[in-house]
């Protein structure tokens, strides 16, 4: 081989960046991510269910807070009604996080893990937690 | 058919992990573990076996190609980036080569203009290029957000930039619109401009399908088919760990955008897509121009052997002189 040196450099460093997942992960088990819905608010309700289905949810809660923050800011629309026909309040502080007012240990759960930072605490006051 | 098939191929890719994972449950393992770790394991040694085989290949002359004035008396201002005679001055035309493709922004369109050639400046393609190369390898390393289990900042900063305009719910990312539009326009350029078309092959529009639907199944999954992300990040986490695992809830989008990366990856090795390391080992542009200082040895030389005429007098001393031809030694 002809500029073996180099060549070898190359690959040791072409190596190192291809498996740089594997070798950070050297060793790691998988944390375990389960939001918390322990809340006396959520605990309280005879038949546990949020505005939309868990599944939907988990996926789309994004966009319907974004939706939402549209119809209040833009429309003035102030009443949600969901898949089940119920209408619900559009507000962040009091429909959301009335029955999650564990923000760390649900909110953050996720988006901590997934280095999500969603920028809602901009503008609104995230609840005070008294962290027993 | 040298569009078509590419991208008849890329649809067969498509609906493969679409059909197995929604028709049969059990193929989630194998488009989830048995498929990646098949396709890191080819592609990275498929891809220092390409990188050994072209380093046992000599290298005969001293090639590199320049377009710059050569060193030569000290009053003659010397191009030290386009012919360098040093290796740190070879470092930084590789880095300006590598980092902006400092040759393709050269390129040049002919064109025929009543009856004469004309040669006129091209930069669309280098746009283009570096537009889809950067916004590739912000991708690619964005994503390790879903392979270490405490981000670090760097990579939060880069997300934080490409989604700087805020908009939607996920935030929306500027590199999807860039490599979107620039992998269209390689595309593009390919079917329409005749001679492009005339030299292409299979081989170049089948990266370019493959890596378009990389693109589109990753926005698609982002922004409209969402799965259940910290599933995927789990399953992500649970490969690399070496400890896999195939959590519930993830949509067929997401095997679908896998086994296309996987293939690519797999691809990668045996394709024009080796230019990522080819581009190192490229001797017009990896050599310094230097032949008039160093002389540049052919490593297929070997030792010839000569026959002085010494040593031709030495056999046929006795013989010329009886034929009373002259000799150097008595």
């Amino acid at each position: 081989m002809y500029n073996t040196g180099k060549i070898i450099a190359g690959l040791v460093v072409f190596f190192i960046l291809a498996t740089l997942p594997f070798l950070l992960n050297l060793g790691k088990a998988n944390a375990k991510i389960e939001p918390s819905i322990d809340t006396p608010e959520i605990n309280a309700m005879p038949k546990k269910h949020c505005v939309e289905p868990k599944a939907f949810m988990r996926s789309e809660h994004m966009q319907l807070l974004n939706n939402w923050r549209d119809q209040v800011v833009r429309n003035g629309n102030r009443i949600y009604v969901g898949s089940d026909g119920n209408e619900y309040p559009i507000s962040l502080q009091n429909t959301c996080m009335k029955c999650h007012a564990n923000k760390k240990k649900f909110c953050d759960k996720c988006h901590n893990y997934m280095a999500v930072k969603p920028y809602c605490w901009g503008c609104h006051i995230a609840p005070k937690e008294n962290e027993a | 058919m040298k569009t078509v098939l590419p991208f008849i191929a890329v649809v067969i890719l498509v609906l493969l992990p679409l059909f197995g994972v929604t028709v049969a449950h059990q193929t989630q393992i194998f488009f989830g573990v048995v498929v990646p770790y098949t396709a890191v394991a080819v592609f990275v040694f498929g891809f220092i076996y390409r990188i050994l085989q072209w380093g046992k290949s000599p290298v005969p002359f001293c090639i590199p190609t320049t377009c710059g004035q050569q060193k030569s008396l000290p009053w003659i201002k010397q191009d030290k980036l386009e012919n360098p005679v040093t290796t740190m001055q070879v470092v930084g035309r590789m880095l300006l080569e590598v980092l902006v493709f400092r040759s393709l922004f050269r390129n040049m369109k002919t064109e025929m203009k009543e009856g004469k050639a004309v040669y006129g400046s091209e930069k669309l393609l280098w746009l283009a290029g570096l537009a889809f190369h950067w916004s590739f390898l912000f991708i690619f390393v964005r994503h390790y957000r879903f392979f270490v289990q405490d981000v670090p900042t760097a990579i939060q900063l880069m997300e934080g930039m490409d989604s700087f305009f805020q908009i939607g719910a996920p935030l929306f990312y500027m590199t999807d619109a860039v490599i979107l539009g620039a992998v269209t326009f390689l595309l593009v350029r390919r079917v329409y401009l005749p001679q492009i078309r005339y030299i292409s092959l299979a081989a170049d529009f089948f990266p370019l399908f493959l890596i378009l639907a990389i693109a589109i199944s990753g926005i698609l999954m982002r922004y409209f088919f969402k799965t259940h992300i910290v599933a995927v990040k789990q399953l992500a986490i649970g490969l690399v760990s070496l400890n896999p695992t195939i959590p519930e809830g993830i949509g067929a989008i997401f095997y679908v955008h896998l086994f296309l990366i996987c293939v690519l990856l797999m691809y990668f090795p045996f394709s024009k897509l080796m230019h990522m390391g080819g581009v190192f080992l490229s001797p017009t542009r990896n050599m310094a121009n230097d032949s008039r200082i160093v002389r540049y040895i052919n490593p297929w030389n070997y030792p010839v052997h000569v026959h002085t005429y010494e040593e031709y007098e030495d056999d046929f001393r006795e013989k010329m002189k009886k034929a009373g031809l002259p000799v150097e030694k008595e």
